[in-house]
C-alpha cells in the first residue's frame, strides 16, 4: 500500500465516489417507483403476478455486462446505459417483496380498516402499505447494495464510477488504487444499507423494540422458483 | 443499425464458428469455468450449511457474510487477484468460488433450519438415529431451498466468469471485452446474445434438476401453499 496516493488523488476519488453513488442509488429508487404500482396491480389482479414473476426470474439471470452492451446502440455510453439494466435488476427484487409485503397484511387488519369506513385507496395508503414497509424495505436494501456494487462494472463500457480505479490500477499495475476502490464500493454500499435501516425504523415506529429480521434471504424467492417451469421450460 | 442486426450479422458469419477460438469453444470454456467453480463452491458450502442448520452453531456468521457478500465489487476483486498472483487458474477460480459460496451456504442453512420440528420428532419417534433424521428427513425437505441456492449461485458465477474476461480468462466474455477494445460492436453484440442464451440455458438445467430430485409430494405442497 502506498498511502500517500490517497490524499494526492482525493479530488478524483471523491468525484468517482459521487458518480458511483448516483449510478447505484438511482436504479433502486426508480425500481421502487415502478414496483409499487406494479406490485399493487399484481395483488389486485392475481393473474398478473405469475407472468411478471417469470419475467423477473429470467431478467435476473442475465449477467449485467451483457445487458449494458445491448443498450449501447440506443443510449450510447451515457449513464442511462448502466441505470436502465440496474433498474431492471432492482425490479426483479422489489416486485416480489412489494407483493409479499401486501399479502402479509393480516385479514383482520384489512377488515378493521373497512369497518372504520376506509375506501380501497385510503386503506391501501394508510393501512396496507405501512404494514408492508418492513418487507418492502428488506427488498430495497438488497437492491441498493447490489446496485452500488454492480455500478462499478459499468466502467468496462466506459461509464465512470469507482470501477475506474480498478481498470486504471490494472493498467498501471498499482494495487493500492484497486484496493481503495474495493473498500470504497463496500463502504458506500454498507453506508446506504445503514441509512435504509434508519429510514425503516423512522417509518415503522410500532416495530420499535422488536428484533431486526436480519439479512433478507436470497433474492430469488421460492415463488420465483416455482413460477419458472411454466414460464421458461 | 439496431442491436439485433449487429448481433445477427456477427452470429451468422461462418468464420466466428470455425476458428480455434470459435463460438463452440468459447461456450464450452464458459460452461467449464462455471461448472468447476460451482462444484468447488458446493463441495465447501453444502456440508457447512447443512451442519450449521442442523446444529444451529455459527448462524450469526452466515447471516453477516451474506450481507457483505452483495457489496463486494466482483470486477475489483478479480483485478486485485490478477495483480497479486499473476494469471493462473487460481486467479479466477478463487474469486468465482468465493462469490459462489454464500447463496449455497445461506440457503442450505435456512432450508435445514426451517424443517418443521414436529417432523424431526416424528422421525426420531420412529427410531431414526440423528444421522438418519438428517439424511432421510431434513435434507429431502430442505432440497427445494438448497437447489434454489445452487441456482442463485450459478447466476453469479456465470456473470463473474463473463467479467473475468477483463483479466484474460476465456469464455464468452472475451467477445464482449475484445470487441469493446477493438471498437467492433458486432462482436460485442454477438457475444452478449450468446451470454444471455447461456445464462438462461443454465437456469433451465436447474429447473429440470428440481423436477428430477425434489420429491413430487414436496413440489405439490409448495405450490398449494402459494
Amino acid at each position: 500500500m502506498i498511502w500517500s496516493w490517497i490524499p494526492a488523488n482525493a479530488g478524483l476519488i471523491w468525484q468517482l465516489t459521487l458518480e458511483n453513488a448516483i449510478l447505484g442509488l438511482v436504479p433502486p429508487l426508480l425500481g421502487l417507483m415502478i414496483s409499487a404500482p406494479l406490485g399493487i396491480a399484481c395483488v389486485r389482479w392475481g393473474w398478473l403476478y405469475p407472468p411478471v414473476l417469470s419475467g423477473a426470474s429470467v431478467v435476473y439471470a442475465i449477467p449485467s455486462l451483457a445487458l449494458f452492451v445491448v443498450l449501447i446502440p440506443y443510449t450510447g455510453l451515457s449513464d442511462a446505459t448502466v441505470i436502465i439494466p440496474l433498474t431492471l435488476f432492482s425490479l426483479c427484487v422489489l416486485v416480489p417483496n412489494v407483493v409479499d409485503g401486501l399479502r402479509s397484511v393480516p385479514e383482520p387488519v384489512r377488515q378493521a380498516a373497512t369497518a372504520m369506513g376506509f375506501g380501497t385507496m385510503r386503506r391501501l395508503a394508510q393501512v396496507e402499505l405501512p404494514v408492508a414497509i418492513p418487507v418492502i424495505m428488506a427488498g430495497l436494501r438488497v437492491a441498493t447494495v447490489s446496485s452500488i456494487s454492480l455500478a462499478s462494472v459499468g466502467q468496462l463500457i466506459g461509464v465512470s464510477s469507482l470501477g475506474y480505479l480498478f481498470i486504471d490500477g490494472l493498467q498501471r499495475d498499482f494495487p493500492t488504487e484497486i484496493f481503495v476502490g474495493i473498500v470504497l464500493v463496500i463502504a458506500l454500499a454498507l453506508a446506504a444499507d445503514i441509512v435504509l435501516v434508519m429510514i425503516r425504523r423512522l417509518l415503522t415506529p410500532w416495530q420499535r423494540g422488536r428484533r431486526d429480521a436480519g439479512a433478507p434471504p436470497f433474492v430469488l424467492t421460492p415463488q420465483m422458483e416455482q413460477n419458472l417451469p411454466e414460464g421458461v421450460a | 443499425m439496431s442491436y439485433l442486426s449487429y448481433a445477427w450479422s456477427w452470429l451468422t458469419t461462418s468464420q466466428n464458428w470455425h476458428s480455434s477460438h470459435g463460438i463452440p469453444v468459447r461456450v464450452l470454456q464458459h460452461l467449464g469455468y462455471t461448472g468447476l467453480a460451482l462444484l468447488v463452491a458446493a463441495l465447501i458450502a453444502l456440508p457447512l450449511g447443512v451442519a450449521i442448520g442442523h446444529t444451529g452453531r455459527g448462524a450469526f456468521a452466515v447471516v453477516s457474510l451474506a450481507n457483505i457478500w452483495r457489496a463486494i465489487p466482483t470486477l475489483g476483486l478479480l483485478i486485485l487477484m490478477v495483480i497479486a498472483l499473476g494469471f493462473s487458474p487460481l486467479t479466477w477460480l478463487i474469486p468465482l468460488v468465493a462469490l459462489g459460496i454464500p447463496p449455497i451456504l445461506v440457503n442450505a442453512y435456512e432450508g435445514i433450519l426451517g424443517v418443521d420440528p414436529d417432523l424431526k420428532d416424528a422421525a426420531r419417534g420412529m427410531g431414526m438415529t440423528d444421522w438418519q433424521v438428517l439424511v432421510r428427513v431434513e435434507i429431502p425437505v430442505a432440497l427445494q431451498l438448497i437447489l434454489l441456492g445452487l441456482r442463485t449461485s450459478a447466476i453469479f458465477v456465470v456473470a463473474t466468469a463473463t467479467i473475468a474476461a477483463e483479466i484474460g480468462l476465456g469464455g464468452l466474455g472475451r467477445y464482449v471485452i475484445d470487441g469493446l477494445s477493438s471498437n467492433n460492436y458486432g462482436e460485442v453484440a454477438g457475444g452478449a446474445a450468446l451470454i444471455v442464451v447461456l445464462a438462461l440455458a443454465v437456469q433451465v438445467i436447474f429447473v429440470g434438476l428440481r423436477r428430477l430430485v425434489v420429491p413430487a409430494g414436496l413440489r405439490q405442497q409448495a405450490r398449494a401453499s402459494r
